[in-house]
């Protein structure tokens, strides 16, 4: 059996902050009085999101999530939930610009601390079938902030 | 078993590397690798034979022809065929039981009338059935499986009652390995007045195939999945039942006469074959056949059988790891999860050591439903696979193990 140590792009990949956000998905449930709901899936992997927002005076008021799937599209959608609290709608479509540009490699994006911690998903970049499952709660909040 | 190192060397593409690895092609079920002798078949047919089929006058027109049609009785022969023109050159699988759905179906199924199906089919072996149901107004009934992953023969038998007018299911499940009884599922179907569709996708790469003696009435099968080119496969059926439904595809090739406003069509099977067809496809079909019967299906069988067996044991001796379907008589495929690792996550740590996997629904959303997971992660082996490849399988998962703090790392 090959018991050498896993290759250093698993390692970036499945960082701990990303299996702790998996396993402990943060703000993860039904949300109360939601204005904004959105279902998204991954047809070819079967990973899927209920997206629950309420918006008030065009700032996310509290944002909750139903899902499941990977580890990456399940640790992406705890990670956003987090920072979206309290950000107006076109502050919380700058970051998904910004997540969606880390996706494809951007390095400035990659260490841009208004991302938090899903800076630990930089590691999806190197993995081109992944990046669907991390940006999949992040499309369902745009399509949940289209006018 | 077989000796799997020396038919490896046959296949090119196993020779290359992925990821820096020994290529562990395990995602046989889906599709297979080509030997080189279907590479050689479909180059040397654009060299030396081309042209249309079933047209020209000319003497390559006829070699053309004659090579199409003899990959056709080579099919007969393989699944034991009513006759040569009672086999119809498709896309494979899907597209065949979408012909019968589209000719057979639209023709026979009416309004208040069920047809039959299992919750282990494939998407292609329910959609076109539902679609069918849903325009003309009749009732598809999903027949239940048991817990270890067969169909439930009292459910079956329920669904019987209904005197459905036709009854489809897989004759090997293309999620879980089970090998159905599908002479005793025809039997029963038919006392019960239904016509038997049996999706071959995943037992004719596998199984020695006998329609007749299966008795079914259609029968569909895929050459890309038995060492063949994508795009080529094929519906075989009854004869009668062909001679009497209505065409499917309307073109060249199917018709007899055209008048103005309506044409007569052409004999099966060639009524089915409208435009021209994949020629290529059913040369490199008729290779893929002569290399399996070189080898004997039944070595195959006992070879993937040997394979699914070794995996299971190696991989129930990991905490934490669920193996589903049948533990007895079973395909050479397994599929299974690992704790909460979802099974994209297995794919791609799997990947980085070369191992092919496939992970997900399988195209088998109804049976995930059943077996309470969103997907599984699936190995599934054939005749170039060797013990080495289990012995890979399992490794790298012990690796996926440790990313996810199942074993220490």
């Amino acid at each position: 059996m090959d018991t050498s140590p896993p290759e250093p792009r698993l390692s970036a990949l499945y960082q701990e902050l990303i299996l702790d956000h998996y396993r402990r998905p943060r703000n993860k449930g039904a949300l109360e009085g939601a204005t904004h709901s959105v279902s998204l899936n991954n047809p070819l992997c079967g990973d899927e999101i209920d997206l629950q927002l309420r918006v008030a005076d065009d700032v996310i008021r509290d944002v909750r999530f139903i899902g499941r799937g990977c580890s990456i599209s399940q640790a992406s959608a705890s990670m956003m939930t987090q920072l979206l609290k309290d950000r107006t709608v076109s502050q919380a479509l700058t970051l998904a610009a910004r997540m969606s540009a880390m996706m494809q490699g951007d390095e400035t994006a990659a260490k841009d601390k208004t991302l938090g911690d899903l800076r630990a998903l930089a590691g999806v970049s190197k993995f081109p079938v992944r990046i669907k499952c991390a940006l999949l709660p992040w499309n369902a909040l745009t399509d949940a902030m289209k006018p | 078993m077989l000796d799997a190192a020396r038919l490896r060397a046959d296949f090119p593409l196993l020779e290359r590397r992925e990821n820096g690895r020994r290529l562990v092609y395990l995602d046989n079920a889906a599709t297979t690798q080509k030997p080189e002798a279907v590479l050689r078949a479909i180059a040397d047919y654009y060299r030396t034979t081309n042209a249309n089929v079933h047209r020209g006058a000319y003497s390559l027109a006829i070699r053309a022809t004659e090579a199409y049609e003899a990959a056709r009785a080579k099919i007969a022969g393989f699944v034991n065929a009513w006759a040569p023109e009672g086999v119809v050159f498709t896309r494979g699988t899907t597209e065949s039981i979408n012909l019968v759905a589209g000719s057979y179906g639209r023709a026979h199924v009416g309004r208040g009338d069920t047809v039959v199906v299992t919750a282990m089919d494939h998407h292609s072996n329910v959609v076109p059935w539902q679609i069918l149901c849903q325009e003309h107004g009749a009732t598809l009934r999903m027949v239940e499986i048991t817990e270890d992953g067969r169909v439930d023969l009292s459910d079956f038998g329920t669904a019987l009652e209904r005197r459905p007018k036709l009854v489809a299911f897989p004759y090997v499940s293309n999620a879980l390995g089970t090998v159905n009884p599908a002479a005793q599922l025809a039997k029963l179907a038919h006392a019960a007045g239904a016509v038997v569709v049996v999706d071959g996708a995943q037992s004719t790469p596998h199984l020695k195939v006998d329609v007749q003696a299966l008795d079914c009435d259609f029968y569909a099968l895929s050459g890309h999945k038995m060492l063949g080119p994508m795009g080529s496969g094929a519906l075989v059926a009854k004869p009668e039942l062909l001679d009497a439904m209505p065409p499917y595809h309307g073109g060249g090739e199917m018709i007899s006469r055209v008048f103005d406003d309506h044409s007569t069509y052409n004999k099966i099977p060639h009524k089915f074959e409208a435009g021209t067809p994949n020629v290529e496809a059913a040369v490199g079909l008729a290779a893929a056949i002569d290399y399996l019967e070189t080898i004997g299906l039944e070595r195959i069988a006992e070879h993937e059988r040997a394979l699914a067996q070794a995996a299971i044991e190696q991989l129930t001796q990991i905490e934490g790891v669920t193996v589903y379907g049948p533990r007895g008589h079973r395909a050479g495929v397994v599929s299974f999860t690992y704790g909460d690792i979802h099974p994209h996550d297995i794919a791609t740590i799997l990947d980085q050591d070369g191992v092919c996997i496939r992970a997900g629904h399988h195209c088998a959303q109804p049976l995930m439903r059943r077996l309470n997971v969103a997907a599984t992660a699936r190995a599934s082996f054939y005749l170039y696979n060797e013990p080495a490849d289990v012995t890979a399988l399992t490794g790298s998962l012990v690796k996926a193990g440790a990313l996810f703090g199942y074993v220490p790392a």
